[in-house]
């Protein structure tokens, strides 16, 4: 018997570390429906050499733009993306979290400007990376659950 | 730093220097404001006032301060009758009034309002209160009558009392009164106690805030008395409320066991948490904390447009 489980791809991205659980919610904040064309493989709690357990998702034929990877950093902070180009890792990195997050997340206070209809993107000062602190630009708000309002 | 062009949308922009700045020229201004001096410093300059919300101290305040240094205003007072009720964002109406205007004075039911103003607008914002946040203007007029009326803030003892929950002026008034290193006692019924946010910012600048639902025990020792109003709404049985806004009450017998040269401050309007009688006393200070509004405008005002008497 081989000792994986999903047989590996020939192009496309592999989002691997990412906490335990949090594998659907990627799966939503990067657009993963179905009506995607190509196959998309999801791990979820698989044994991690790094930190006990995680999940892995594989998604063909496509590579994540910046702000993608963005939001994927909220949810998952400790997530790695791999760009595969014919079965080979092309290009390795940790998503971080930026200083500023820029239109990805809505801000949770209703009563905010920037959940009315201005032509404005949301902004939020990262005041802490663990735990994911952000405080809205606009209404200064410290935001709650951060993973159920990315856009 | 200079403060000509600049937005003033939060207290927190601003650093003591600043505000002290702003403090030293309101002092100088008082004469002004009150009509016994006059000047034409805003000569030909145009305040445009856009109130989005009921406003009667802040918006005659503004007035009152472009007036006296001989500029004048332009006003959104009655929203319903501007073009926002045709669903123009707010975006737009400020693009367009900073062609008719030298600096906007923004009143607006949403928190965050006057920063997003402030990005889409080339000339000088000036918040004066969005939503539940911030309202710095107010924030720099209790401050400099604390300093005025209490001689100084650092070391005074000030107890502010009353809805600190939900009330938008205590949040930045307690931030900006730790930041000039007055001593802090918060007094409200447990619901309605500072945020935990604003304790935790106190402490790490060094304050520790106290904390008390009792404002007989706290008294005694308090040089500012700063009382806020506990809205009824807040308590889902009347009956409780009557309890709570009762204990909260200052009249003459509580006055009794105070110092005597105690300064009462209240942000207004009040209903009943300070007694009428109280307002003959010495320690009345609230109706000259609302006139004050006037010197600090004004001093904002000639500061980000840059004028001189």
């Amino acid at each position: 018997m081989k000792d994986f489980r999903v047989t590996p791809i020939r192009n496309g991205t592999v989002i691997d570390h990412i906490d335990c659980g949090q594998a659907l919610k990627v799966l939503r904040i990067i657009g993963i429906t179905d009506s995607v064309r190509s196959t998309v493989s999801v791990l979820l709690h698989v044994p991690s050499k790094k930190d006990g357990w995680k999940d892995v998702i594989k998604v063909e034929d496509r590579e994540l733009d910046t702000k993608e990877v963005d939001k994927i950093s909220l949810i998952a902070p400790k997530a790695t993306i791999n760009i595969i180009r014919d079965f080979n890792v092309a290009e390795k990195f940790n998503v971080k979290l930026p200083d500023v997050a820029k239109g990805i997340v809505r801000c949770g206070n209703p009563n905010c400007i920037t959940n009315m209809d201005e032509p404005v993107e949301t902004e939020f000062i990262v005041e802490s990376k663990d735990p994911i602190v952000l405080r809205c630009l606009y209404c200064d708000r410290i935001q709650e659950d951060v993973a159920d309002r990315v856009v | 730093m200079s403060f000509k062009g600049a937005d003033v949308v939060s207290i927190r922009d601003l650093s003591r220097e600043q505000i002290e700045q702003v403090m030293d020229l309101a002092e100088k201004l008082v004469p002004y404001a009150t009509g016994e001096k006059s000047t034409r410093a805003m000569e030909g300059k145009i305040l445009g006032n856009l109130f989005f919300e009921p406003s009667t101290r802040t918006r005659l305040s503004f007035e009152s301060a472009m007036v006296r240094l001989g500029g004048r205003f332009i006003e959104i007072a009655q929203p319903q009758s501007s073009s926002v009720v045709k669903g123009e964002t707010l975006a737009d109406t400020v693009r367009m009034v900073e062609g008719y205007a030298d600096a906007i004075v923004l009143r607006h039911p949403h928190e965050g309002a006057a920063r997003l103003a402030a990005k889409y607008c080339s000339k000088p914002v000036i918040n004066a209160g969005d939503g539940a946040g911030q309202h710095p203007t107010q924030t720099i007029l209790d401050l400099f009558t604390i300093r005025q009326q209490a001689k100084g803030i650092a070391d005074k003892n000030v107890v502010l009392v009353g809805d600190l929950k939900y009330g938008r002026t205590a949040h930045s008034l307690a931030e900006a009164l730790g930041m000039f290193g007055a001593n802090l006692t918060f007094v409200a019924p447990p619901l309605l106690q500072m945020p935990k946010e604003t304790i935790k910012h106190l402490e790490k600048s060094g304050i520790t805030p106290r904390l008390s639902s009792s404002l007989a025990e706290v008294i005694s020792d308090a040089d500012v008395l700063y009382v806020t109003r506990i809205q009824r709404e807040r308590f889902p049985d009347p009956s409780e409320y009557i309890k709570v806004a009762g204990s909260y009450r200052v009249d003459n017998s509580l006055l009794r066991e105070t110092k005597k040269d105690l300064v009462i401050m209240h942000p207004l309007p009040r209903v009943d948490e300070i007694a009428p009688e109280v307002d003959h006393t010495d320690n009345a200070k609230y109706f000259h904390q609302a006139f004050n509004g006037v010197p600090v405008r004004m001093a904002l005002i000639m500061l980000v447009l840059g004028g001189e008497l």
